[in-house]
């Protein structure tokens, strides 16, 4: 960088800074520069000097300034009677009352009930999350941090799958992020193929990969894509394959796929002899799933999925991106096994222009914090086992160290074992957002359980509404100091400073809340710590680094290094290989079996579809994948953001248009999507890009202009397709919902 | 005489223009600088899908005058997510539009 992260210009104040949340986002890092005049944020631009954003953004950054001052953002700490719940009738007080009022919340439920009776939530793709397991453990004393995302069916299973079948290290697309030259590296490759699984990353930005570099690949450096996507987005307009599947048989694809590249014996056979696990079992599993039966299974083309498993086999190097998809499926364990599967046996992991692979899962993790706690004495052992659906799903719960979110809502609703009484949000709207399944039973069996909720929010939403007795203001990224990891630590392309340049609001980040919280309730352990600055140099940055000097330095990339398994960098013990059982890939699963599941992948229909539940399917017969995203929202947020809400103005569903002819449905029509639990309306889009029996729809909605009170609650029930996903749908193992693939009807709607 | 070149074969339809050319002449909810126009996807006779994306600027662009003179690309160039905008004399943009082949408009606001 050629300039300080903070400089004087035209009477302006520009700070540098790499962008993360809240509002959400994934830790992208996108390079900004922020323009201050007179303590005020008057500009924002890309940073042109910022090594993978290169001067770009999102429309969500560039419209930064109408979060920041919008005229209901939560401005200072509010209290509410309990007896008003519901209503908008808030107290202001301050921040040290505030705190003051959690801390005796806490200790009363902590003393009289114990302190698993208080439940920490969280949301997605914040800066919170990284923080959400310390503050439930290190803040609360609690055990209980909930996602509450049915099936925890967001990026853990992925990480989980990773962690159990070869001792961790995310794969990711090979986009040269690395490196500072970037494209220009020697011994850089581009990938030959990328095959998007399940995954529109331009829109999402999804776990920190910067989704417009597919872009830069393709236009730039000859790569060629193959989607698997029952849509075709935009850049799978592009695409040499389009694999458009009927949602929730992506197992079922996987398996097939792998049926062409070992009978067609175009697989690397040193890469299998090496460093793979059960090649002779997955060889015999595969034939279980011939390509005419998979086309059968899945709706596509036999021609096509051969084309597409001979050209991604014989190109090397080739990488997978695998998006949500493979999470939100009940089978989606095997879903991603079948794919690493693939990656592994074509020798795509780990080498340029395959998929990078992060480190082995180290003391950054989840596990670790479980230890640190304990070590610090802010929860013991006994506890920690209290923390609901643990037992009950130890594949989900150990690694995650969370409880099992589909179990909180039965003890929610039942207050067995134990009731929960106290509930803090970490900026997760439960109710009316984004995460959570059957959400009216969320929100009533919340209204019973807790006797006091507190949480942290930029804004007013169905939830803190509902619920909240107290709420602190969040800071937005702007303001405040931390640092940016992609991936959330398991696969960094870089760690960025985000830099604080503004103060707007009487509030918290999530940083502060969980240090003034610990410093309350546990002050031995959180007394080391000098403020978030100190915090973050102790805990969180690369080793070596005050925080000043971090900020100095804006960005650091870690080195690439391929082939980490043949050097000794995937295991702690410095051997070749993997830190699985096996010390390898393991395509015959060890753990899976041990924790009573199949050790090979397979596929099962989803619990409601055409071929699952035939007579129902004639009562909703279409197959409804849901939660697609757009470049104006993260999910359920930015929905009051005039400037981006009028590019993106309703719930959109997406109809094919020769079905939609045979509903009498037009474009721009208002629909009825209902299924055995409800119904939802969005507004009809018709578009060629979706097959006749599918269709698809927007999810996070809920209208910031409507009336806020009960019962409305910001009018959520209308259109949030979430109302209509079914409770505790999971794998076997725990993982996974039916959020993309359950069946619906479509009418018009004429009342 | 300067232009926009639009490689719009891979604009992919962000809207970060829109929003980058409201910051920077502070254009009001409804108006716009510069507007994306969408239409797809659908099949072509050859089966083959269309999806096309072009920004297209309004009588508000004045090519970003206060930046360039400042040394800096066009609010709209620079934020472009698909780096698929570029501006310049028109006559480079010609060889540039030419040089890439298909799917490139220039646009002289
Ligand atoms: S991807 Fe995230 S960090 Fe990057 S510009 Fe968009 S909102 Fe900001
Ligand atoms: S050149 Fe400047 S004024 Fe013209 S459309 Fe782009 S951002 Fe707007
Ligand atoms: S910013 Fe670029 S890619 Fe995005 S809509 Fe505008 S021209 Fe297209």
């Amino acid at each position: 960088m050629s300039k300080p992260w903070k400089r004087e210009e035209n009477g302006e104040t520009i700070v540098r800074s790499c962008a993360w949340s809240p509002p959400g986002c994934h830790p992208v890092g996108c390079g900004v520069q922020l323009h201050i005049k007179d303590g005020e944020l008057v500009q924002i631009e890309g940073d042109p000097e910022h090594p993978v954003t290169r001067g770009a953004l999102c429309p969500r950054c560039l419209a930064m300034k109408d979060v920041i001052y919008h005229k209901d953002r939560i401005k200072y700490p509010m209290k509410r009677a309990f007896e008003d719940r519901g209503k908008d009738k808030w107290e202001r007080i301050t921040l040290d009352e505030a705190f003051d009022i959690l801390e005796e919340k806490t200790r009363y439920f902590t003393d009289t009930y114990g302190p698993e009776s208080i439940v920490v939530f969280c949301g997605t793709g914040r800066e919170a999350t990284v923080y959400h397991n310390e503050l439930t453990f290190m803040g609360f004393g609690s055990p209980n941090a909930c996602y509450a995302q049915s099936g925890w069916s967001c990026y853990a299973p992925r990480v989980s799958s990773m962690a159990y079948l070869m001792g961790g290290g995310y794969p990711e697309i090979d986009y040269a992020a690395r490196y500072p030259d970037r494209y220009e590296h020697p011994g850089w490759e581009a990938p030959k193929y990328i095959m998007l699984w399940g995954k529109d990353p331009l829109k999402s930005n999804a776990d920190g990969l910067w989704g417009h570099a597919i872009v830069d690949l393709m236009k730039d450096y000859g790569t060629k894509l193959i989607t698997v996507d029952p849509r075709v987005t935009w850049i799978g307009t592009k695409a040499e394959y389009n694999l458009q599947l009927r949602p929730g048989t992506d197992a079922a694809m996987a398996l097939g796929i792998l049926n062409v590249i070992i009978n067609e014996d175009l697989y690397d056979h040193d890469a299998v002899e090496k460093w793979t696990y059960g090649f002779d079992e997955l060889k015999e599993r595969v034939q279980e799933y011939p390509t005419d039966k998979v086309a059968e299974i899945t709706w596509v083309d036999e021609d096509l999925i051969i084309g597409a498993a001979r050209a991604f086999a014989t190109s090397k190097h080739s990488a997978i991106g695998w998006g949500l998809s493979v999470d939100q499926n009940p089978n989606g364990i095997q879903v991603g096994h079948a794919l690493l599967s693939i990656m592994a046996i074509t020798d795509n992991i780990d080498v340029p222009g395959g998929c990078t692979l992060g480190l082995p899962i180290d003391d950054d993790t989840n596990v670790d914090m479980i230890r640190r706690a304990l070590e610090a004495e802010t929860i013991d052992e006994a506890t920690f086992s209290k923390r609901i659906g643990a037992e009950e799903y130890p594949f989900v719960c150990q690694l995650m160290s969370t409880n099992h979110p589909d179990s909180v809502l039965d003890t929610l609703e039942t207050q067995e074992p134990y009731r929960l009484r106290m509930g803090v949000f970490q900026s997760s709207n439960v109710v009316g957002g984004a995460i959570s399944a059957a959400q009216e039973r969320w929100l009533e069996a919340m209204k019973t359980s807790f006797e006091f909720v507190a949480a942290t929010e930029l804004f007013q939403n169905p939830t803190t509404m509902a619920l909240a007795d107290l709420i602190f203001p969040l800071k937005t990224w702007v303001e405040h100091d931390t640092l940016v990891e992609s991936h959330y630590g398991f696969n960094v392309a870089f760690n960025g400073a985000c830099n604080k340049a503004i103060d707007v609001v009487e509030g918290v980040d999530d940083l502060e809340f969980m240090m003034k919280i610990g410093e309350r309730m546990f002050p031995e352990y959180w007394k080391q710590f000098d403020g978030v600055d100190d915090y973050l140099a102790k805990v969180r940055l690369p080793s070596g680094y005050t925080w000043e000097s971090f900020r100095e330095e804006g960005i650091v990339q870690p080195e690439e290094i391929y082939r980490k398994a043949e050097k000794g960098l995937m295991r702690f013990d410095g051997e070749p290989g993997y830190m699985s059982q096996s010390g390898r890939i393991e395509l015959w699963s060890h753990a899976y079996s041990q924790f009573g599941d199949d050790p090979l992948p397979y596929f099962i229909e989803p619990p409601r579809s055409p071929v699952s539940t035939p007579e129902l399917f004639k009562k909703y017969p279409f197959v409804l994948t849901t939660g697609g995203r757009r470049y104006t929202s993260f999910h359920s947020e930015h929905r009051q953001i005039e400037r981006l809400r009028e590019i993106d103005a309703q719930p959109i569903v997406e109809i094919n248009p020769n079905a939609a002819k045979r509903l009498g449905i037009e474009n721009g029509d208002w629909v009825w999507i209902e299924n055995e639990f409800g119904r939802v309306k969005q507004v009809a889009e018709l578009t060629e890009g979706i097959d006749e029996r599918v269709v698809h729809a927007h999810h996070g909605w809920w209208f910031p202009e409507q009336d806020g009170e009960e019962p409305n609650l910001f009018g959520f029930r209308q259109s949030n397709i979430n109302v209509i996903m079914p409770h505790k749908e999971i794998g076997k193992l725990g993982f996974g919902d039916t959020f993309k693939c359950e069946i619906c009807n479509i009418y018009k709607v004429t009342d | 005489m300067n232009g926009l070149l639009i490689d719009y074969n891979w604009c992919s339809g962000c809207h970060s223009c829109e929003i980058a050319c409201k910051n920077e002449h502070d254009i009001p909810l409804g108006k716009w600088g510069i507007k994306v126009t969408e239409d797809g996807p659908w099949k072509l006779p050859n089966g083959e899908w269309h999806w096309t994306n072009v920004p297209i600027p309004t009588e508000i662009c004045d090519l970003c005058s206060k930046r360039v003179s400042e040394g800096k690309e066009p609010s709209c160039v620079q934020h472009c997510q698909a780096k698929c905008m570029q501006f310049g004399p028109l006559e480079d943009l010609v060889k540039k539009a030419e040089k890439i082949g298909k799917k490139a408009v220039i646009f002289m606001p």
